[in-house]
């Protein structure tokens, strides 16, 4: 399901731009809008969808298993901190969806890069990662696991 | 310069109907390439069906709500590109909005009334042209170097030229031009003719490239405004959901949302995406 844009919706912010992990959406050298260069590369992760300010990006069903006629489409409201998707079936159905963005308590979830000190000459000659051994917590008696933690699998959505 | 009409001071070489006629050429070269761009680009046609569509999904709207909408969209989306998410470039966009067109109307009064012999121009008119072509530069010439999406999203340098900068540099390059022919001809310099032919080609260029530019932006983008005002007030939202309101018990209550029952209404920054900055 590659994304599209509306060029008429789109104002060329460049924020779908920066999100695409798969660095494919690009500006167009004729209006100076967005457009995704490579749809086969799409992995229909929706980040420009939700990005999108304009709401400009759209998701294309391929035709053998999402018939013409349907939608889905996602509204990512960073100040109400929700997310809400509204997806309409073929034969009329609609489902509304609305859901937090993230379970984390608000603004914990930040990894202050900056207050950390700089990696050692040590650490930058090490195969791990800048502060890989802390924020796994390999430093801390081993690697942990769920079997270490004496945790394990739980069938089904727990909440 | 601020006080003079530089176009009753050209008069002296060129005549004023030779200035008329240019001027009236490139109106209908504005008209004419504006037809050409809706009628190739079938951008009318694109717009009424939009319509249709979204008359169709949704409920009826009568029409002083429709009449409402549309003062509404020329008073936020024309009047103050109400469109821009961000506010760099809604100033900009602003400033060269009003800049082009103080300098055009400016222009006109000026080559079509005041460039006879003994004729004596308001100072005003060369006061708003002169302000219209500096707004244009300042907000052209910001957006160009920085806030341009070539370069603060997609790490370009800002001397790639590609197609879409055809509008904006000829823009730029006929403010740029225009004052600084102004300027040379106010203290008699022998360049002034030189900047003249230059101003001369990046009009030309500007009014005659419509259906290769974005000229006609301003022409469209009112109509995809309104549309988009239009699919919110009759319920379609072209298929979007509707905005969650917490304050809401159907929306506070819902299974899904109760990791959020006592949080704030307005999050704040903890979850705001980073700007695209980051080349």
């Amino acid at each position: 399901m590659p994304t599209f844009v509306y060029m008429t919706r789109c104002d060329g912010c460049g924020h779908c731009v920066d999100i695409c992990p798969s660095d494919i959406m690009h500006i167009d050298k004729t209006y100076r809008r967005a457009y995704n260069i490579e749809p086969d590369m799409c992995w229909e992760c929706y980040s420009c969808v939700k990005a999108c300010p304009q709401n400009a990006i759209d998701v294309r069903g391929y035709a053998d298993f999402a018939p013409l006629g349907h939608s889905v489409r996602v509204d990512r409201d960073e100040d109400k901190g929700t997310i809400a998707w509204r997806v309409k079936f073929r034969n009329g159905t609609e489902k509304n969806f609305l859901s937090p963005i993230t379970t984390k308590p608000w603004g914990t979830a930040i990894p202050q890069l900056a207050d950390e000190p700089e990696p050692s000459q040590e650490m930058r000659e090490s195969q791990l990662l800048f502060n890989e051994p802390k924020y796994i917590r390999f430093d801390d008696e081993g690697l942990h696991t769920l079997k270490s933690n004496k945790l394990a699998f739980k069938e089904g959505v727990c909440y | 310069m601020f006080t003079s009409n530089p176009f009753a001071e050209l008069s002296v070489s060129i005549p004023p109907i030779v200035m008329q006629t240019y001027l009236t050429v490139m109106i209908f070269l504005v008209l004419g390439g504006t037809l050409f761009d809706v009628i190739h680009k079938g951008s009318a046609k694109y717009f009424f069906t939009n319509f249709r569509k979204s008359r169709d999904q949704g409920s009826q709207v009568n029409f002083s709500t429709k009449a409402s909408l549309a003062v509404q969209t020329i008073a936020s989306d024309v009047l103050t590109s109400s469109e821009f998410c961000s506010l760099k470039r809604r100033i900009a966009h602003l400033l060269g909005m009003y800049g082009f067109v103080f300098n055009v109307v400016a222009t006109f009064m000026m080559v079509m009334f005041y460039t006879a012999p003994n004729s004596i121009t308001p100072a005003i008119w060369p006061q708003i042209w002169c302000i219209g072509a500096l707004m244009v530069c300042v907000g052209g010439f910001w957006f160009w170097f920085f806030i341009r999406v070539d370069v603060s999203a997609e790490g370009l340098s800002p001397f790639r030229l590609v197609r879409a900068d055809l509008f904006i540099l000829s823009l730029l390059a006929n403010s740029t031009f225009a004052l600084i022919w102004a300027y040379a001809q106010s203290i008699s310099s022998s360049w002034a003719m030189l900047f003249l032919g230059f101003y001369l080609i990046a009009t030309t260029v500007l009014f005659g490239s419509v259906p290769w530019s974005k000229f006609s932006h301003m022409f469209f983008k009112p109509a995809a405004a309104f549309e988009k005002k239009l699919s919110v007030e009759n319920g379609s939202r072209n298929n979007l959901p509707k905005p969650a309101d917490r304050s809401n018990a159907e929306d506070r209550d819902r299974h899904s949302m109760v990791l959020l029952k006592d949080a704030p209404l307005n999050m704040g920054l903890g979850i705001k995406r980073e700007k695209p900055n980051h080349y």
